[in-house]
């Protein structure tokens, strides 16, 4: 039963990551075919970092990526804080569920509207073109902005009301009690909403697509131009080095947030 | 009026969704009083405490600091600190963080902050826990940095909400007789709210029994335990037995089909009245000695005496007496003039005093979901 079981786990941790190992094996690989792996090589990760193209895509992605996520986290954890102050019950569910939809909404439909708005705003003012890297910072905010309530907002519900009280007491203003106290207790939501935004945004595709322009590529939409001829190898050495530094990030916060209970403790038992 | 007057409530009344809480409240507080609002759960006590804090407004009616109006004065400006029933520390601070709190906000320099912050901490007895994390600390800790917080800002009043409700019986113990300490030696105001009857008799230089959303008697605590003027309040303070009486003539009173001697005038011949005996103040006598006679039908051991129930006529009284006396028993009972309260008929005669159905546990019970309920 013992062995089933994890015979089990082991096939699902498989299963996920057989993709992404595939990936990794194959950057390495010298033939540049993917029926078979001759020798280990570096030359993929020599040839990306050749590639204007790509690390002009890779910088659009990053620039993207930290502008829209900090957007939606300010405008969405400000949005969590109305909500959750809201008196009437109905009310704050209403608008509770309006923030929700944009993420059930398929990202075709999504894409595809704002694409509309974007464009009919544009000949409305007139402007040549519209699209470009302001279409798609507000395309990325708007569809980070609901994950990012939902990241802050039950954070907000779980502080303890006593704690605002407390500080009012205390003679904080409103606005005082908000960054002194109120802020430090849904850090972590407000964390984990603007990790979740960041890579939401950095491998977005579809809503990309249609509210971008060629001269703004980030790079999924790079990495789908290359496939309409043959994907280039040095694309799986990117997949490499992204999936890599995605997972020192990780790590780093875990370590970071373990580390800083395990200082919390020290201190405690120093006493 | 009375210079001595820092708070006064006038005609305050507040409902919550269409349910009145508090119904014309008056009540004057004085400069260096222990003032308890004392009440069950639902009586209005926390929501008064909670105007007089600023995180309320009444409904109507006004209420003053010192002499000025501060119905819309919020929280933040009033001279009042407040102590919260779950503390309300901020996790994110440490023991000395927390306390300094309210000094940063006010930008005092650094040295003196420093300063305070250990004095407070030698007051409330915590030397030495400076660095230690909020959510490292027992619940007594707890509560001692909480105060420490409040009184930090030397406010001209302390209100605290059943401070000491969380914690087990001899820490309560303990820390009654600390914050009444602590109120001697700083002269500041407390404003303190529990539904303890016993802390609220220990702790307080005046007691304000609340039921219903009304104050029901404002006194000191042997007032309101000797004198209490209905049979709310003399059930709420202490154990008694309150009985139907007819009041004959000043200082005759007949009840249970006997004429005693009382020390009360100034009723109406023949007026109904409610009568109070404490179970301490009934002697256990031989039948053809005693004024009344009764069964005995139950019997407790509570170690400094005996707890026993006795059936005169029909009503139960409860006596506390150090003879033994065993259950089945018939005894007579005799009672000194002094030792009856006359009071009044009210709303809540009839409502109290009868031990038939009196069980120690179910009232423990029922006051336990009661605090719960009033989350």
């Amino acid at each position: 039963m013992k062995f089933l079981s994890k015979f089990y786990i082991g096939l699902v941790f498989l299963i996920l990551y057989a993709p992404i190992l595939v990936v990794i094996l194959f950057s390495f690989n010298k033939s540049g075919n993917l029926s078979y792996f001759s020798t280990f090589t570096l030359d993929w990760y020599i040839e990306l970092f050749e590639d204007k193209e790509a690390l002009n895509a890779l910088k659009n992605s990053l620039i993207l990526a930290i502008t829209s996520s900090i957007i939606a986290t300010i405008i969405g954890t400000l949005a969590a804080f109305g909500i959750s102050r809201a008196k009437n019950r109905y009310y704050r569910q209403t608008l509770e569920s309006v923030a929700n939809i944009p993420m059930m909404n398929p990202d075709i439909v999504t894409g595809v509207s704002m694409m509309l708005l974007f464009v009919g705003v544009g000949a409305i003012v007139g402007a040549k073109s519209t699209l470009g890297f302001w279409t798609m910072l507000i395309a990325h905010t708007t569809f980070n902005l609901p994950y990012v309530i939902l990241q802050v907002l039950p954070k907000f519900r779980q502080m303890d009301k006593n704690l605002t009280e407390a500080a009012l007491d205390l003679g904080c203003t409103p606005m005082q009690t908000f960054f002194r106290v109120e802020l430090p207790s849904i850090m972590p939501g407000i964390v984990s909403g603007l990790m979740m935004s960041f890579t939401l945004s950095l491998d977005d595709f579809v809503i990309s697509h249609f509210v971008s322009s060629p001269d703004f590529k980030t790079l999924p939409l790079y990495i789908y131009t290359q496939t309409a001829h043959e994907v280039k190898f040095s694309m799986y050495a990117l997949c490499t080095l992204m999936i890599i530094a995605i997972m020192l990030l990780l790590i780093a916060v875990n370590v970071a947030g373990s580390m800083g209970e395990r200082r919390a403790l020290k201190k405690a038992r120093g006493h | 009026m009375n210079k001595n007057v820092l708070i006064r409530l006038n005609g305050i009344c507040k409902s919550f969704d269409g349910e009145t809480i508090l119904d014309h409240i008056n009540l004057e507080i004085h400069n260096k009083e222990f003032i308890t609002l004392l009440g069950p759960s639902g009586c209005g006590k926390t929501t008064t405490l909670r105007i007089i804090g600023g995180f309320e407004t009444p409904d109507e009616g006004d209420v003053f600091f010192d002499g000025k109006r501060i119905n819309d004065i919020p929280p933040y400006q009033r001279q009042v600190n407040t102590v919260f029933q779950r503390y309300a520390l901020f996790p994110h601070l440490n023991v000395f963080d927390n306390i300094a709190f309210g000094l940063r906000i006010q930008k005092c320099p650094d040295a003196q902050i420093r300063e305070k912050v250990k004095e407070m901490l030698a007051l409330v007895n915590l030397r030495g826990f400076e660095r230690r994390r909020v959510n490292t600390l027992s619940g007594g800790q707890q509560q001692r940095v909480a105060i420490a917080r409040a009184l930090v800002n030397q406010p001209k009043v302390l209100l605290l909400d059943e401070p000491l409700a969380a914690l087990d019986l001899k820490l309560r113990k303990d820390m009654q007789n600390e914050l009444k300490n602590i109120q001697h030696q700083t002269g500041i105001t407390f404003i303190y709210v529990t539904h303890d009857q016993e802390e609220a008799l220990s702790m307080s230089d005046t007691v304000v029994v609340m039921a219903h959303g009304k104050i029901q008697q404002i006194g000191t605590p042997t007032d309101i335990y000797n004198e209490p003027i209905n049979a709310f309040v003399a059930d709420f303070i202490g154990e008694s037995n309150i009985v139907d009486g007819v009041m004959l003539a000043d200082y005759r009173v007949k009840l249970a089909g006997h004429t005693f001697d009382c020390v009360d005038s100034g009723f109406e011949a023949n007026e109904p009245v409610d009568v109070v005996i404490r179970p301490e103040d009934v002697d256990v006598v031989p039948v053809e000695k005693g004024m009344l006679s009764g069964l005995v039908t139950g019997v407790t051991f509570k170690g400094v005496h005996y707890e026993i129930i006795v059936d005169v006529k029909g009503f139960k009284w409860m006596i506390q007496t150090t003879d033994f006396v065993a259950e089945g028993e018939t005894i007579g009972l005799s009672i000194d003039p002094d030792a009856f309260h006359i009071m009044k008929k009210s709303e809540f005669s009839g409502m109290f005093g009868d031990y038939s159905s009196f069980s120690d546990e179910l009232e423990k019970l029922s006051d336990a979901t009661e605090e719960i309920d009033e989350e």
